[in-house]
């Protein structure tokens, strides 16, 4: 990329990608809707198979529109003010998740602090415990639901906490990467994004064997109660977003392996890196707010 | 701001002539293009709505059930608030925003044009499966456009994971629009732009897209809740399992007061180019302007539960918020008075985009006080949930929000045509809604204080006069906006050329520009810039 003194803006080709891309989500969305429909009237319909077809288009449209943009950012095409507006997307995109994440701790503090609270008769709200929910008692985490319903209570030490050290580790691990990476040492990056992407996939091991212990052992399920609800559904999301990152990082290195990126110019990296450090945060929060305390 | 390419022009984006064939709909990356669909379905959208007001107000026309059954009618008031906050309200705003700020801020496109297409794209998607939900086995959803557990858990139609999902895909659609804009307005300003000079148009989106990033997630969260306790067995909004159908309310008016100012924000920009504009002076307090608009959008974080004064919070909750919400009048009010002074001893004429303006200056400030009015805690006990609520929100939006997007039309449509519009039908258009608006949305105040309520289909005998006011305001309303379109049509098809500049006052870079705007505006930065356009 030459260096010129007088600058010339740079606007994309006009792509097929993103109609694509919409009808793949609006055929994810359609599906979903049936596909959730049967299941909660317990008939076999052909909502699955819409949601199958939008999965395969959003596919085939993530690696179509990721191969233009990495042919185009590998021939030169791009200006700094174009990696400049990718940086402060990803950023925003970033900000856009950590609030999608504030509406569940916000359920969570609320339920603690407010909902089960309330419902065990403080406040001004003696006569809804003693009319309404008579002998309810407000404990967290909450074992037995004002409804009766009973599980266990997922602990801390053990199988979270050892999570927490490897997602921690790999925050580290990921960053020595970004290091090798920008000063060049080609051997560091693979290595420690290589360990990254290890430490990723014991993560989510893990977190598919403590679902199985709380389901199986603990009784505690999507469907236990407040308790369970937060529990699942912010680990659950959490665990979706490790997925979706360890994905990124397996790209990533398989890019690495085909010589891509520069010390200058590597922003699907740092995008991956942000996005990781990201996960490895929330779940910091998560192991305190839903294990911990 | 530096940005090297080498001279690589392999692509025809460097020539000044557009596309052709559906392709070119389809695959563009061109923000002028995407910002014409955005607005032309905004406005299909503002139909679709619209006409179901009509259902609503035909059935209201007299007491007593005669049209559509209940729930039908519930499916209407729910459904034409999503369709016109989502569907006609916000792609309005974002189809100005990706015409006008590459234009007014010296760039060549949006930063993210692809993502941009994208971000279209998904919207006639959505709306198609929205609206599909209403022809369901049970019908659609039928709880309000504010789905408030459990009328959308425990007893919602079959439905609703549609209106879930469909929400979902909306809500993607709004952040990738937003964070396009916020990236752009960051990132892509001509070399000399600084913060402090940007149109206020620009400063407003600005602020909307930062609203948006912030609070669109929430609302998939809420909607996510809603989906996982009707289907999944969850207990978020149900007290037997530990949780509260109050919470829900929290959860979704931390969206939706935000929200509210979401399709506002842009109107203030736009109000603040017209006016200094037809009143041949300058802006006064654009640093003022700013600051209020950003202590606006603060404010709104902290004031949600103003929409929920009656379901039950500490009396310390109660008091925080009401006056919080009225500390909101105080930067409102510093926006009205400048665009007032703005005006004070000015050369004013009176075109239909500075009529709409001015229309909106009042209006919007009715809407404000009947705001403040249902802000005070112990009088909202009795305005809750009455007409008095729809008479306020209506005038905010309908005669604040949409008479903006209405002069931003008029007053940009011959940079985008070419063409001057029809000033005699435009000024048929500006009197007749006028007139129809306050008549439609004026008497509802009084139906209100008296007791009616809203989103219920037969009244007591003692409202008909009034609802049968409202309703033929409502209809004339409805009738006026077909003017509209065939004022843009006739405006597009031809009519007396536009120069780069039609309006004597205006400043800013989009009129430095040929009318219509060439297909790419700036292939290099302008520059020289000392001052907003406002100001100047």
């Amino acid at each position: 990329m030459a260096e010129q003194k007088h600058e010339k803006y740079y606007v994309p080709a006009s792509s097929p990608w993103p109609i694509v891309g919409a009808i793949g989500l609006g055929l994810i969305a359609f599906g979903a809707g049936h596909t959730v429909i049967d299941m909660s009237n317990d008939t076999d319909g052909w909502g699955v198979n819409v949601l199958l077809a939008g999965i395969i288009v959003i596919l085939v449209m993530l690696v179509g529109w990721f191969r233009d943009q990495i042919n185009e950012s590998m021939s030169g095409l791009y200006s700094k003010q174009l990696g400049a507006s990718y940086r402060q997307g990803m950023a925003w995109f970033i900000f856009s998740e950590i609030m999608f994440f504030a509406a569940f701790f916000g359920a969570l503090f609320y339920a603690r602090v407010i909902a089960v609270e309330w419902l065990g008769g403080s406040s001004n709200n003696a006569m809804t415990n003693e009319v309404l929910w008579p002998g309810f008692e407000a404990i967290w985490p909450l074992t037995l639901t004002p409804g009766g319903t009973e599980s266990g209570a997922m602990g801390w030490l053990g199988l979270p906490l050892y999570n927490t050290l490897i997602l921690i580790t790999s925050s580290f691990t990921c960053h020595f990467a970004h290091v090798g990476l920008e000063k060049g040492k080609r051997k560091q990056l693979t290595v420690w994004l290589g360990i990254t992407i290890v430490l990723g996939l014991i993560f989510l091991y893990l977190q598919g064997a403590e679902y199985v212990h709380a389901y199986q052992d603990l009784g505690l399920t999507l469907d236990s109660g407040i308790y369970g609800n937060t529990f699942y559904m912010l680990t659950g999301f959490h665990g979706m977003h490790v997925t979706l990152g360890t994905i990124m990082l397996i790209v990533m290195f398989l890019r690495v392996l085909k010589g891509h990126f520069t010390p200058e110019s590597h922003f699907a990296f740092q995008a991956t890196s942000w996005y990781w450090h990201f996960v490895d945060v929330v779940w910091v929060c998560l192991f305190i707010f839903v294990y911990i305390l | 701001m530096s940005t090297v390419v080498g001279e690589m022009d392999q692509h025809d984006d460097h020539h000044h002539h557009a596309p052709s064939g559906l392709t070119r709909w389809l695959f563009t990356t061109n923000h002028k293009d995407i910002g014409s669909m955005y607005l032309w379905f905004s406005f299909i959208m503002f139909l679709v709505g619209g006409s179901m007001a009509m259902v609503i107000r035909a059935e209201l026309f007299q007491p007593g059930l005669q049209l559509v059954d209940p729930h039908f009618f519930n499916q209407m008031t729910t459904v034409h608030g999503l369709i016109m906050v989502f569907g006609a309200v916000m792609p309005a705003f974002t189809g100005l925003a990706n015409w006008m700020i590459p234009m007014m801020i010296g760039a060549p496109d949006m930063a993210l044009p692809r993502m941009n297409n994208w971000s279209f794209w998904i919207l006639p998607f959505a709306f198609a499966i929205l609206l599909a939900s209403l022809f369901m086995e049970g019908g659609g959803p039928a709880f309000g456009w504010t789905f408030y557990a459990p009328l959308s858990t425990t007893y919602s139609s079959d439905s609703t994971a549609l209106f879930v999902f469909s929400v979902h895909i909306m809500g993607i659609s709004s952040i990738m629009g937003a964070i396009n804009v916020i990236v752009t307005i960051m990132n892509m300003r001509a070399p000399g732009m600084t913060y402090m000079k940007m149109p206020l148009f620009v400063w407003s989106w600005f602020i909307t897209a930062f609203l948006l990033i912030a609070v669109m997630p929430v609302l998939a969260g809420a909607v996510t809740m809603v989906l996982t306790d009707k289907y999944f067995g969850t207990s978020f909004f149900d007290a037997a399992g530990g949780g509260d159908p109050v919470m829900f309310q929290h959860i979704f008016w931390f969206f939706g007061h935000p929200e509210v100012y979401i399709m506002i924000l842009p109107s203030f920009g736009i109000v603040s180019a017209i006016i200094p504009a037809f009143a041949r002076k300058p802006l006064f307090g654009y640093a003022s302007m700013v600051y209020a608009t950003a202590a606006i959008a603060g404010l709104s974080f902290l004031v949600w539960a103003h929409h929920m004064f009656t379901t039950g919070m500490p009396v310390f909750a109660e008091l925080f918020f009401m006056y919080c919400t009225m500390l909101i009048s105080v930067p409102t009010g510093v926006k009205v008075f400048n665009w007032v002074a703005t005006m004070w001893r000015g050369s004013i004429t009176f075109e239909t985009p500075m009529l709409f303006a001015l229309a909106f200056v009042i209006l919007f400030t009715i809407g404000g006080f009947s705001g403040l009015m249902l802000a005070i805690t112990p009088v909202d006990f009795q305005y809750h949930d009455t007409y008095f609520v729809v008479a306020h929100f209506h005038y905010v939006l309908v005669s604040g929000a949409i008479f903006s997007i209405m002069a931003a039309a008029y007053y940009w449509l011959p940079k985008w045509t070419g063409h001057m519009y029809d000033e005699g039908l435009a000024k048929l258009h500006f009197w007749a809604s006028l007139i129809s608006v306050n008549v439609l949305f004026f008497p509802m105040h009084f139906a209100g204080l008296a007791g009616m309520p809203r989103r219920i289909p037969d009244y007591s005998l003692q409202f008909a006069d009034i609802n049968q006011i409202v309703s033929i305001g409502g209809f004339a309303f409805g009738l006026s906006q077909l003017i509209f379109l065939w004022v843009v049509i006739k405006c597009v098809k031809g009519g007396e050329k536009a120069p780069a500049k039609p309006w004597e006052g205006a400043d800013g870079l989009e009129w430095t520009v040929p009318s219509p705007a060439p297909y790419h505006t700036f292939d290099t930065p302008p520059k020289g810039f000392d001052k907003p356009p406002e100001v100047k």
